[in-house]
């Protein structure tokens, strides 16, 4: 790709960016959000049109303006968020736009189908069922039904957004594996990724992006974190972690002998001024604990005491008029009202005090979402502004910003800085550390061990639904909590 | 991005700017082609025509906004009617059965808005179905109640709520100004209407923020139920009889009307404003087409037409 650029109203979303990936070569791309990386896979993948440069493949100057033109020069895309059809079986969803007919009145020749999806997975040494509907298979399945679903036909590059982002370790490893072989067949990669330490893994080359532009493009052995972080972000980063000292006080949430679902006999507690790191892999029931205690889900067994009295919460008002809130994982999904602005978005859980009679009144509001804009620095033109124009990390303090508003006593964070770049991570550790400061109690969740170990002042294992262990911050180490949330897996495979 | 013209609070001014500009150009055309149209009266005349269907609209904009649809309304303007004036004939003081019967009529509103809320909140069934069952149930229960047989022979005093004018003003076309004007500020400028664009615009993140998500729906089927009802006596005095076969089609005129204004069928994106201005600007046109001596069948095709351009328009400017 020569010279692309791409221009949004506005601004310009990509300047004459150039980038090369070559025959069987893992060519990484890192860059905060916003950077640029994601339009530029789109207009590789034809989902967008360029404004301006070329595209080569090998020596011949390719045009098309549409993803079914891509896919066939060979160019197939995995986003970070699938696109298969949750309904339809794997099979169908491999062949889509592509079906296979029995040669009798066109009909789907659905035992064909199957059985080359099934040698397609075995080639990639998988095995998966492909006659189920995809919505009954796990993430990482899912996404080898779409690495499948690209490779099928003859495809030369392939570019995958973030594709580790909710695997566990030894599903990371097995696409790895994957990777490998199509490597090994020469096929092109572009690798999305914001776990540095991947990138080492796997890469040959790393290009790093920042405002549209090209920053740098080194090979991997050439480079480090650190040097990269530095390239990202534009300027050196001190500590990844800012460092804290508060005295911890009494309980102020416990939870006793809890069931709900997949939950079971959680024994939990948090003191004031404390930071709780919940650790697990996905599905260990993390964010199903912060979610009875917020009273989104109503517990079947058990007693939840909270400030000092046993609370039955029946929904989340209750939670939070009592003091507790939760910034969920998919803040996009279940945290923000999009169109809205910025001001009604932090106001909305706490509306009471900025009522004049009948009517919000508007100057108080105004005044109250001041206060949190200055202590949280949110960078946005005005109030007005809507959260959809804000960044990840803008978009997670209006967030933090409502449940301030509401006098929050121990706020849960479920994965703080998902999707945040690197540069506000540091600042998003700084106001969880605030916030103990001024005597509430954390709970944070995260599936980055390394930022769980680097905040936390006490962290809790969750495996399959249970607790399997408490770590003490002198004891914290990866290997650790990585056993014990296998713990329970491996006793089942024992047996 | 950040700067970009869509950040502004003006930019949700300029849409409805923009359509105010659409129907004031309407206004203008009908006023060169016809010497009739720009009179006072034939402007409240117009007003008159649209109160019926844009006192239903505001309603409807409510149950919108949370990405809900209302389909009863028509039906639920029949059966209002019907129960009303069947009650106007009961054999008690004047002064007596006319707010009884007008209490009953909007109390029906309020029945049937409720049930609508506790099938689309309690049991999760999507309120297109629910208000479809509810539309067919209350249409075929106005034709029983009445046994097919329009209710004449009903107190004078009735037809002022249709036909009467306050200083020159028809009386619908105040209830309507007054309908706007209070579900203006209520949307705006109320903890209810925050919540009313907060469960539209994303249900579980309101949930999650502590709002009483089914409380908000089912208040907005009610307020719906409500101003139907409110229509339906209206419409029933001006024909001076409670017809059974009244507001036949009506959930579709008020759709458009809505969808026109500029809401979203997706919910979290529309105002009341935007509304009037959609309940007026097909209004007018029925009226100037009228004045034209276009006929009826030719109306419904150019009432289609403007419906679709300005929903494409509203498309285009969100890009």
């Amino acid at each position: 790709m020569e010279n692309i650029s791409k221009h949004y109203p506005g601004v310009l979303a990509l300047d004459d960016v150039s980038f090369e990936l070559g025959k069987g070569e893992v060519h990484c791309l890192l860059g905060e959000n916003g950077a640029g990386k994601s339009t530029l896979m789109k207009i590789l993948s034809g989902a967008l049109k360029k404004d301006a440069g070329k595209i080569f493949i090998g020596d011949k100057e390719v045009d098309y303006n549409t993803p079914s033109e891509a896919q066939k020069l060979g160019i197939g895309i995995i986003y970070q968020d699938f696109k298969l059809i949750p309904e339809l079986t794997a099979a169908d969803n491999i062949f889509l736009g592509s079906e296979i007919l029995k040669s009798s009145f066109s009909f789907l020749d659905k035992r064909k189908m199957n059985e080359l999806a099934q040698k397609a997975l075995k080639e990639l040494g998988e095995e998966i069922r492909t006659d189920i509907p995809v919505n009954k298979l796990s993430v990482a399945q899912r996404q080898m039904i779409e690495i499948v679903k690209s490779t099928r036909r003859n495809i030369r590059i392939l570019a995958m957004d973030e594709p580790t982002a909710s695997l566990t370790t030894s599903e990371i490893e097995n696409l790895f594996k994957v990777i490998r072989k199509l490597k090994s067949e020469g096929v092109g990669i572009i690798y999305i990724s914001h776990r540095l330490e991947e990138i080492f893994e796997i890469g040959d080359r790393v290009t790093v992006m920042r405002d549209g532009k090209i920053i740098t493009t080194s090979e991997i052995k050439d480079t480090n974190i650190k040097e990269l972080i530095r390239q990202m972000v534009g300027r050196e980063l001190a500590d990844e972690f800012p460092k804290h000292s508060v005295k911890i006080g009494e309980d102020i949430l416990n939870l006793e002998d809890i069931n709900r679902g997949k939950l079971k006999n959680i024994n939990l507690k948090l003191r004031k001024g404390e930071i709780l790191g919940l650790a697990g892999l996905v599905g260990a029931g993390r964010s199903e604990v912060a979610r009875v205690i917020f009273g989104a889900d109503k517990i079947e067994k058990g007693r939840i005491i909270f400030d000092g009295r046993e609370q039955k919460f029946r929904s989340p008002k209750d939670a939070i008029n009592a003091g507790i809130a939760l910034l969920t994982e998919d803040r996009n999904l279940y945290g923000l009202f999009m169109e809205r602005s910025i001001r009604e978005n932090i106001s909305i859980s706490n509306l009471s005090p900025l009522m004049k009679g009948m009517f919000i009144d508007k100057a108080a509001e105004e005044k109250a979402v001041g206060n949190y804009f200055d202590q949280l620095q949110i960078k946005a033109p005005t109030q007005g502004t809507k959260v959809e124009n804000l960044s990840g990390g803008n978009r997670q303090k209006v967030v933090l910003a409502r449940w301030l508003h509401t006098h929050s006593k121990i706020i849960i964070f479920d994965e703080p800085t998902a999707g945040i770049d690197v540069g506000v991570k540091f600042e998003i550790y700084s106001l969880i550390n605030k916030l103990v400061e001024q005597g509430m109690g954390v709970i944070v969740i995260s599936s980055e061990l390394s930022e769980l170990i680097g905040i936390s002042d006490r962290i809790v294992v969750m495996c399959e639904g249970r607790i399997t262990g408490e770590l003490m911050k002198e004891e914290f180490s990866q290997e650790k909590i990585l056993k014990l949330a296998t713990q329970a897996l491996e006793k089942t495979y024992a047996d | 991005m950040l700067t970009s013209i869509r950040d502004s609070k003006y930019f949700e001014k300029f849409s409805e700017f923009s359509l105010a500009i659409v129907f004031l150009f309407e206004v203008l055309i009908f006023s060169q082609l016809s010497p009739f149209f720009f009179s006072a009266e034939n402007l409240l005349n117009v007003t008159l025509q649209a109160s019926i269907t844009a006192i239903i609209a505001a309603g409807m904009t409510f149950v919108i906004l949370t990405a809900g649809i209302d389909l009863s309304v028509g039906s639920l303007v029949a059966f209002a009617g019907v129960l009303t004036t069947s009650m106007l004939k009961i054999n008690l003081p004047l002064y007596l059965v006319f707010p009884i019967a007008l209490l009953g009529g909007l109390l029906f509103g309020v029945v049937s808005g409720g049930i609508a809320g506790v099938f689309v909140t309690k049991f999760r069934i999507t309120p297109f179905i629910v208000t479809l069952a509810l539309m067919t149930i209350w249409r075929g229960a106005s034709f029983v109640y009445t046994g097919g047989r329009p209710i004449w022979e009903l107190p004078d005093v009735f037809s002022f709520l249709g036909a009467g004018r306050i200083l020159g003003i028809p009386f619908p076309t105040i209830i309507m100004v007054i309908v706007f004007v209070v579900s203006h500020i209520v949307l705006t400028k109320t903890k209810f209407g925050r919540y009313v664009y907060a469960v539209g615009g994303n249900l579980e993140a309101a949930r999650l923020a502590g709002i009483n998500t089914n409380f908000i729906l089912t208040s907005v089927y009610i307020i719906s139920g409500v101003l139907s009802a409110i229509s339906g006596i209206l419409l029933a005095s001006r024909v001076n009889s409670g017809q059974p076969n009244a507001g036949l089609m009506y959930e579709l005129d008020v759709i458009a009307a809505v969808v026109v204004g500029g809401t979203s069928l997706f919910g979290g994106r529309g105002t009341i404003i935007g509304t009037f201005i959609g309940a007026m600007l097909i209004a007018v046109l029925k009226n100037g087409l009228n004045l034209l001596n276009v006929g009826s069948y030719i109306q419904q095709i150019v009432v289609g037409v403007v419906i679709l351009l300005a929903v494409l328009l509203d498309q285009l400017r969100q890009k």
